[in-house]
């Protein structure tokens, strides 16, 4: 009989009841992390002191903001929502500009099939020192150093915007098809027109589509800088959340959400477009 | 792409058309007036003195904040300890809000695409595209200043990234799989449990840690705002201007945030 094996096989799962494969296969691995994990899980929570009378207190205040956020008030403070919202805008606008435009010659170097070593381990460190720093302390650092006002808001996003577009844009160099670059260099174009002609038009559209990512990103990021003294929006809402006003606050919110939904919108349309 | 004739009759390739090329030009023309505009109005509010003050400010700056006062990181070891602790419960948090708010996104699996997805998709843009340092603004405005206020923050800003990633991978999801459960007879919750959880699995992972990572970076810097964690000793340090201090957190910031980013990626290694 040649189904013996797969029938012996059969006969001893019959009459067993049917388990749900586990996610981790081994079992010493699974459980060693299941118990790790409760126990670090109990750590964690027994060192956190929750005062719970204040946060009993502060329910009220959690429903006059909710309230407050069907009421928004964009009246009262408007001039400053105003000023605000149209700096973190601009500081978005330029840095964006600033940091594509210097992420492109960092991330060509940063391309191995298109930079020799040394440019690479350059261009590789520049992008990791970029990603490592988080925007609120770079600005911070800036703020202590170039004085306060928009000036280190751009510059903040400028440096955080050229390490994200460069390492993604240097990724996509790296895949990109190396035929049609051949073709170019057997006509004996220049480096320079190899890139334009045979590069360039691979990545484009995706760098068109990073760009609007950032640009999106890079807004959000102007909302808190003011915090520090950076410039934008944050400035405001850190008032208004200081003076308790929580109508101005729950309009200044709604504006950035509005604003976030828009910028999708239109980054959508015009990656479609692109693409 | 385009073969254009020249005035003397030969032909040559470009590669925009005329019209092509004008629209181009318009457009670049467009944006570098853009461009110049938000650098007046940028410059306007700066004080030029300050800038050109730069160099040497930075140059005095450094020199006081080498070398690192080493001894302080005794300090250190608690605020480090709640730093990973409101990355790490703040992701839980998240992930347990942010499961049923992707399954009411995700357009197979949703109960109303008309009313219950919309309102799903809001939680989602609005939790995203707020900031976790103004979550934590308001929770503190709310809960009070500390470590609590620094998870909630966390875990209300995760949950629109996660939802997000989670709905887009149900949504992608074999439906043979789904069918198959279906026809044994299997309840709602039995499909849901039996047909799509095994199939979400490794994507709920790969999110679960990868925010946890980016967590680990935010929670760095909840305590400039009050929530806790080390960036409450970076704050107070940089108030007394003690920058050998500052020098200090800032490497131990940097260290926290390439350790979280070494093990999400060993972890999303050994998942995908």
């Amino acid at each position: 009989m040649t189904t013996a094996p797969i029938a012996s096989e059969l006969d001893l799962l019959i009459g067993t009841k049917w388990k749900k494969p586990s996610f981790i296969q081994r079992p010493w691995l699974r459980w060693g992390l299941i118990i790790g994990f409760v126990i670090y899980l109990i750590a964690a929570i027994s060192s956190v002191e929750v005062n719970w009378a204040r946060v009993y207190e502060g329910l009220e205040r959690g429903a006059a903001f909710i309230k407050a956020f069907m009421a928004p008030d964009f009246v009262s403070r408007w001039t400053d929502i105003r000023d605000g919202m149209l700096e973190s805008l601009i500081m978005t606008v330029a840095s964006t500009v600033v940091g594509v435009l210097i992420s492109i010659p960092i991330g060509l170097g940063a391309a191995r099939n298109i930079a020799p070593l040394p440019v690479y381990l350059l261009c590789r460190g520049i992008i990791a020192i970029s990603r490592a720093l988080q925007e609120i302390i770079v600005a911070i650092l800036l703020v202590a150093i170039f004085g306060f006002g928009p000036l280190a808001g751009f510059l903040t996003l400028s440096f955080a915007s050229i390490g994200f577009m460069s390492k993604l844009l240097a990724e996509d160099i790296e895949s990109t098809d190396k035929v049609p670059a051949e073709a170019i260099k057997a006509t004996g174009a220049s480096w320079l027109q190899w890139v334009n002609y045979g590069v360039q038009p691979q990545v484009f559209p995706r760098l068109v589509g990073l760009s609007m990512y950032r640009l999106d990103i890079n807004f959000r990021e102007s909302a808190i800088l003011g915090l520090v003294g950076a410039g934008g929006i944050g400035a405001t809402l850190n008032t208004a959340f200081d003076r308790y006003e929580f109508d101005t606050a729950a309009a200044i919110l709604i504006l950035i959400i509005g604003t976030v939904m828009a910028l999708e919108y239109i980054s959508g349309i015009i990656r479609a477009r692109v693409q | 792409m385009a073969i254009i004739s020249l005035s003397d009759g030969r032909k040559t390739w470009r590669r925009f058309t005329p019209s092509q090329q004008v629209t181009r030009w318009f457009a670049y023309l467009v944006a570098v007036a853009v461009f110049v505009w938000c650098w007046n109005r940028i410059s306007e509010a700066t004080t030029w003195f300050f800038v050109w003050d730069a160099p040497r400010i930075a140059g005095d700056i450094l020199s006081r904040a080498t070398p690192p006062r080493w001894s302080y990181i005794d300090k250190l070891w608690w605020p480090i300890w709640d730093t990973i602790n409101i990355a790490t419960l703040g992701t839980i948090a998240a992930l347990f809000m942010a499961v049923p708010v992707a399954f009411m996104a995700a357009r197979n699996t949703t109960p109303s695409r008309l009313f219950i997805r919309p309102i799903a998709l809001l939680i989602i843009v609005a939790t995203r595209s707020i900031n976790s340092l103004i979550w934590a603004l308001l929770l503190i405005a709310i809960i009070g200043p500390g470590v609590f206020a620094g998870i909630v923050a966390i875990a209300i800003r995760s949950i629109g990234f996660c939802a997000k990633l989670l709905y887009e991978a149900i949504e992608e999801i074999d439906h043979s799989q789904v069918e198959a459960i279906t026809a044994t007879g299997g309840s709602r919750w039995q499909v849901m449990a039996y047909g799509i959880v095994p199939q979400i699995m490794p994507a709920f992972a790969g999110i679960a840690v990868f925010r946890w990572d980016i967590n680990i970076r935010e929670s760095t810097v909840l305590g400039l705002v009050g929530a806790g964690g080390i960036g409450l000793q970076l704050s107070s340090s940089l108030n007394v201007l003690a920058w050998p201090q500052v020098t200090l957190i800032l490497l131990v910031i940097l260290v926290a945030v390439v350790v979280g980013e070494w093990v999400s990626a060993k972890v999303r290694g050994a998942i995908i």
